[in-house]
């Protein structure tokens, strides 16, 4: 069924490692990451300011690292699983401590070249550390209380921190990644559909839980026009820029909605709404086709991997980053309430890219290392 | 190891069973967002569309250029002019606070000029126009120009504004025009679509009844703006239309003659074509300065206008409602004649009072004037013959007539919202108004025009100019209207039985003026080219008590508010009559020696300028 292919690790060096890349995804990453530059250079109202010299700035650094993690052995990845989440956990700790403050939401480390925000890595390290926790288990012990409880504490521990922030939607998210290594764990479908059921029951009741703002934000999602220039300003202006966007889009540098600065936090959370605007339909449909080879790649790499941990992290990667796709689109489409979650690589913010290029990197190396089997 | 390997294919089929789950899944989640975008950018876009252009595009209005008002001849009465102004966009400049305080010490602004200036500013956005100065003097903008290198973001700005180049002449004809409040923008429909701030508006007069004539229609621009409401670029520039220019049928010279003559006297003149019903010149006295309200009037100067007893704001050719005194006397004897009451041979004898069931109606002559024939009672101004003429012609006949000739009605309907409409008493007046019955002797005092008989100066004018020209019915005006075809039905009808009556009125007019005893004599003219006819009238303010009647005094012996009105009203050239005139001076003592006068002088330039006026007719008829 599975080839053993034998090898030496010395004949295995860097030109084979070279060969053995996935072209395709990293071509939808560079024409990504060239997108997403062209739309920030249109933030930036057509002129090369800050955010576009900072978002190039990033994406060479990032791509950079993450060819370099592309050759880093998938074993030592492996290895790392736990050590980085906990790292992680301390820098939580340490955000809930010391962390700036912005905007309400103390979410920051100040690492003087990058302000630093934990949470958006614990996205993708939670699925590195539970890829871990699992790739040794036995199908039958998967479902043991031991196991679900073991790996609800370290999908709720950091969640927890990153509430108190508060952010709600990246805890979410975060929930998200875990639940994703869960499932493709092969923990029982019927625990995801008590907790779906359990969830809907206790709706109510979390909504009462949620602070004003948040519930504004339901409330808002749920009726926009009620307060079309407060609480739902954001998502009517969304709506307007995308929908006026039309077949083929404004034109480059022509999204009167983004460039008269109609449209709210367009570097960031919004960024597609800008896209969608100046290149229309046909525009996005493309770029989620970019996503969508993206996405397969992975899941792919996945599916070619020998490796237990390798292909339950693909896998579960390829799932988050969807589903952070689809949230964001999802949000400013008018499809979800607002919450705080940004575009892959498209978005402004150096801890999302480098957490999002993280994950492409350890792919990447689990792809160049696919015939690596994990002891 | 068996075991552990059938383990791993067995969490290896789980894992790709559930990959394919999920690939499914994301299939969907990825299809429902393609349609969610077809939806908006495809189904939905020209709704979004129109959104995002109404997001983008503002309009301006800019505030349009008013209609003039012109003269007969075509002088400009109330113009446009270039107005210096001083404009500041805060964002724009570097140091607002030194610029400030540097056009301060430049346009010497006091501190309550300059605290309003700094309080503007504050109510603006920073990108808005601060206006600092509205209305420069040329040496203090010249000056601003010099210092330009000094003042960034200062802008000297010429904008369009109105003036009344004749100053006080006009003011009560044409109005003038202000700042345009709620008011003004409620009730009227042109302003309300016109309306931009700063707009100026007619408050009174003329200004006020053309106002939707005059006030044309805005230039528009349309900008892109961004979402703070910041222009960022024009992107089309509609051109407004002018307001209407008027012309009127005043003959400034004649207008600034009646305000000379009217100078520190308190009262009013008005001259009239006795066919066309054209104004020749109208005037109200004590006047003002319009242009003093043009950019909002002070405080000062406004208590000033405010609380002058001769009353400036009033306008008392319109609003003035006067007792006529022996100016209604042409009426009275022409509704006499007309009624059958008396012909020219009837005659009285006036021994200077007539005693009347218990009461003592005096005449103006305490000698009396003997046996007085209509001719000799008007000449003189007889009150007893007047006294006994209206007791037998009775109150209800001679208002009838007194009506048919244009008093009791405003004039000019509705034209002027402020017109009065005088009185013209009746038995059934006096009976719904007040209550009680008629009393003869108020019939008495109604035949020389006191008690409660009231009418305005102009309403004095239309009567002269309507016995002027034979006794045919005329509608003033004071708009050269090129709509012959509005006219009403009823002009040119006769107001008489017989002809000979009004000529019996109009000989009589000329006897008072032109003949010894007349009590206008010393005002003819005997040149035939500006002879005119003409009666005066003193309207009492006050009962005169015995006491008083005693004593004589003399005019300047009694105090001011108790003077009696004088009044004039006159036609000419006698021998092809063609301008009416009266004129009215508050607390003037006496008609023949305070308003007749200015008569004369008036007929002279009157009838020297009917060939100009009558040319610019012609010139009308030439041109088409």
């Amino acid at each position: 069924m599975y080839q053993h292919r034998r090898f030496t690790t010395s004949s295995f060096n860097f030109f084979q490692k070279f060969k053995n890349f996935d072209y395709i995804l990293l071509v939808c990453i560079l024409l990504l990451g060239f997108i997403s530059l062209a739309t920030m250079y249109s933030t930036d109202g057509g002129k090369i300011l800050f955010h576009t010299k900072s978002h190039f700035t990033k994406l060479i650094v990032f791509t950079v690292m993450m060819l370099i993690f592309s050759f880093i052995n998938i074993k030592y990845w492996f290895l790392i699983g736990y050590v980085s989440y906990l790292m992680i956990i301390g820098l939580l700790v340490w955000t809930y401590l010391f962390g700036i403050t912005s905007s309400g939401s103390q979410r920051w480390i100040n690492l003087y070249f990058i302000n630093l925000q934990p949470s958006e890595l614990m996205k993708i390290f939670i699925i590195l550390c539970l890829a871990k926790y699992f790739h040794r288990m036995r199908l039958e012990n998967v479902n043991s209380i031991y196991t679900i409880l073991t790996s609800l504490v370290i999908i709720l521990l950091p969640m927890g921190l990153v509430i108190v922030q508060p952010d709600l939607g990246t805890s979410l998210l975060i929930a998200v990644s875990g639940i994703a290594v869960l499932w493709f764990a092969g923990i029982n479908h019927k625990y995801f559909i008590y907790t779906m059921l359990g969830f809907l029951i206790s709706l109510p009741f979390i909504i009462a839980f949620l602070k004003p703002y948040q519930k504004l934000r339901v409330l808002t999602f749920l009726n926009p026009d009620k307060d079309p220039l407060g609480a739902g300003y954001q998502i009517i202006q969304s709506k307007i820029a995308v929908g006026s966007g039309g077949f083929f889009g404004k034109g480059f540098l022509k999204g009167t909605q983004s460039y008269l600065e109609f449209l709210p936090e367009k570097h960031t959370d919004f960024i597609f709404t800008l896209f969608s605007e100046e290149f229309g339909f046909v525009g996005s449909a493309l770029l989620l086709i970019i996503y969508a080879i993206i996405i397969y790649r992975i899941v792919a790499i996945g599916a070619s991997s020998r490796s237990y941990f390798a292909k339950i992290f693909c896998y579960s990667f390829g799932a988050a980053i969807f589903v952070f796709i689809t949230i964001n689109m999802s949000m400013v489409l008018g499809l979800l309430p607002i919450v705080g979650s940004p575009l892959p690589i498209m978005s402004y913010g150096g801890s999302s890219m480098l957490a999002t290029m993280t994950g492409f990197g350890i792919v990447m190396s689990a792809k160049v290392h696919n015939q690596q089997s994990i002891a | 190891m068996i075991n552990s390997s059938s383990d791993n294919v067995k969490k290896l089929n789980s894992i790709n069973r559930r990959m394919f789950i999920t690939g499914s899944l994301k299939f969907f989640i990825m299809v429902g967002i393609i349609s969610r975008l077809f939806f908006l950018q495809v189904k939905e876009n020209k709704k979004y569309l129109t959104l995002s252009d109404k997001n983008r595009i503002r309009e301006w209005k800019l505030a349009p250029v008013r209609g003039e008002f012109h003269d007969y001849f075509g002088n400009v009465i109330a113009g446009n002019f270039e107005a210096y102004q001083l404009h500041v966009i805060p964002e724009q400049v570097e140091d607002f606070r030194y610029v400030i305080y540097r056009l301060k010490d430049l346009l010497e602004l006091s501190d309550k000029e300059f605290k309003k200036v700094l309080k503007k500013k504050n109510e603006i956005k920073p990108w808005e126009t601060l206006i600092v100065s509205d209305n420069l003097s040329w040496q203090k903008f010249s000056k601003i120009n010099n210092h330009l290198y000094d003042l960034n973001g200062v802008k000297p700005v010429i904008s369009i504004s109105r003036s009344y180049p004749y100053k006080e002449n006009f003011t009560h004809l044409v109005g003038y025009v202000s700042q345009a409040n709620e008011n003004d923008i409620e009730n009227t429909e042109a302003i309300k679509k016109n309306f931009v701030p700063g707009l100026k508006v007619g408050k009174v007069g003329l200004e006020k009844s053309f106002e939707e004539k005059l006030i044309g229609s805005n230039d528009i621009e349309r900008y892109e703006v961004n979402a703070y409401g910041r222009r960022i670029s024009q992107l089309e520039f509609q051109k407004g239309e002018k307001g209407k220019t008027l012309r009127l049928t005043i003959d400034t010279e004649v207008q600034m003659l009646a305000n000379k003559l009217l100078e520190d006297k308190a009262g009013s003149i008005c001259v009239m074509d006795i066919y066309t019903g054209a104004i020749v010149a109208m005037q109200s006295s004590p006047s003002f300065d319009p242009n003093l309200f043009v950019f909002g009037i002070s405080q000062d100067d406004w208590q000033l206008i405010r609380n002058d007893p001769m009353k400036p704001l009033v306008n008392k050719t319109l609003q003035g409602n006067y007792s006529p005194g022996s100016t209604i006397k042409p009426i009275v004897a022409l509704s006499a004649l007309e009624n059958g009451i008396i012909n020219t041979n009837f005659t009285v004898k006036c021994t200077g009072k007539t005693e009347m069931y218990g009461q003592t109606y005096h005449c103006w002559k305490k000698k009396g004037h003997g046996f007085v024939s209509l001719r000799n009672a008007m000449k003189q101004s007889c009150d007893t013959y007047f006294y006994e003429i209206a007791r037998k012609l009775g109150v209800d006949k001679l208002s009838a007539t007194a009506k048919k000739f244009g008093l009791g009605e405003k004039v000019f309907g509705e034209l002027f919202g402020i017109e009065k409409k005088g009185l013209i008493p009746n038995t059934e007046w006096k009976k719904n108004a007040l209550g009680k019955g008629w009393l003869l002797g108020e019939t008495m005092i109604t035949g020389i025009g006191q008690g409660y008989i009231q009418t305005t100066p102009i309403q004095l004018c239309l009567m002269t100019a309507q016995i002027a020209n034979g006794g045919y019915k005329i509608y003033p005006h004071i708009v050269v209207d090129g709509d012959k075809k509005n006219q009403p039905d009823d002009k040119f009808t006769p107001l008489f039985e017989n002809p000979k009556h009004i000529e019996i009125v109009q000989d009589a007019m000329f006897g008072s003026t032109n003949e010894v005893m007349g009590t206008s004599y010393r005002s003819r003219i005997d040149d035939l080219k500006y002879q005119f006819a003409g009666k005066t009238g003193t309207a009492q303010v006050k009962k005169i008590t015995e006491q008083e009647r005693e004593l004589d005094l003399k005019t300047f012996e009694i105090p001011y508010e108790q003077r009696d009105h004088a009044l004039y009203i006159a036609f000419g050239p006698y021998r092809n009559p063609r301008y009416a005139l009266s004129i009215l001076i508050e607390h003037g003592g006496n008609g023949s020696t305070t308003a007749a006068p200015m008569a004369k002088k008036l007929f002279k330039l009157i009838i020297d300028r009917h060939k100009l006026r009558q040319s610019m007719d012609n010139k009308k008829y030439l041109e088409v």
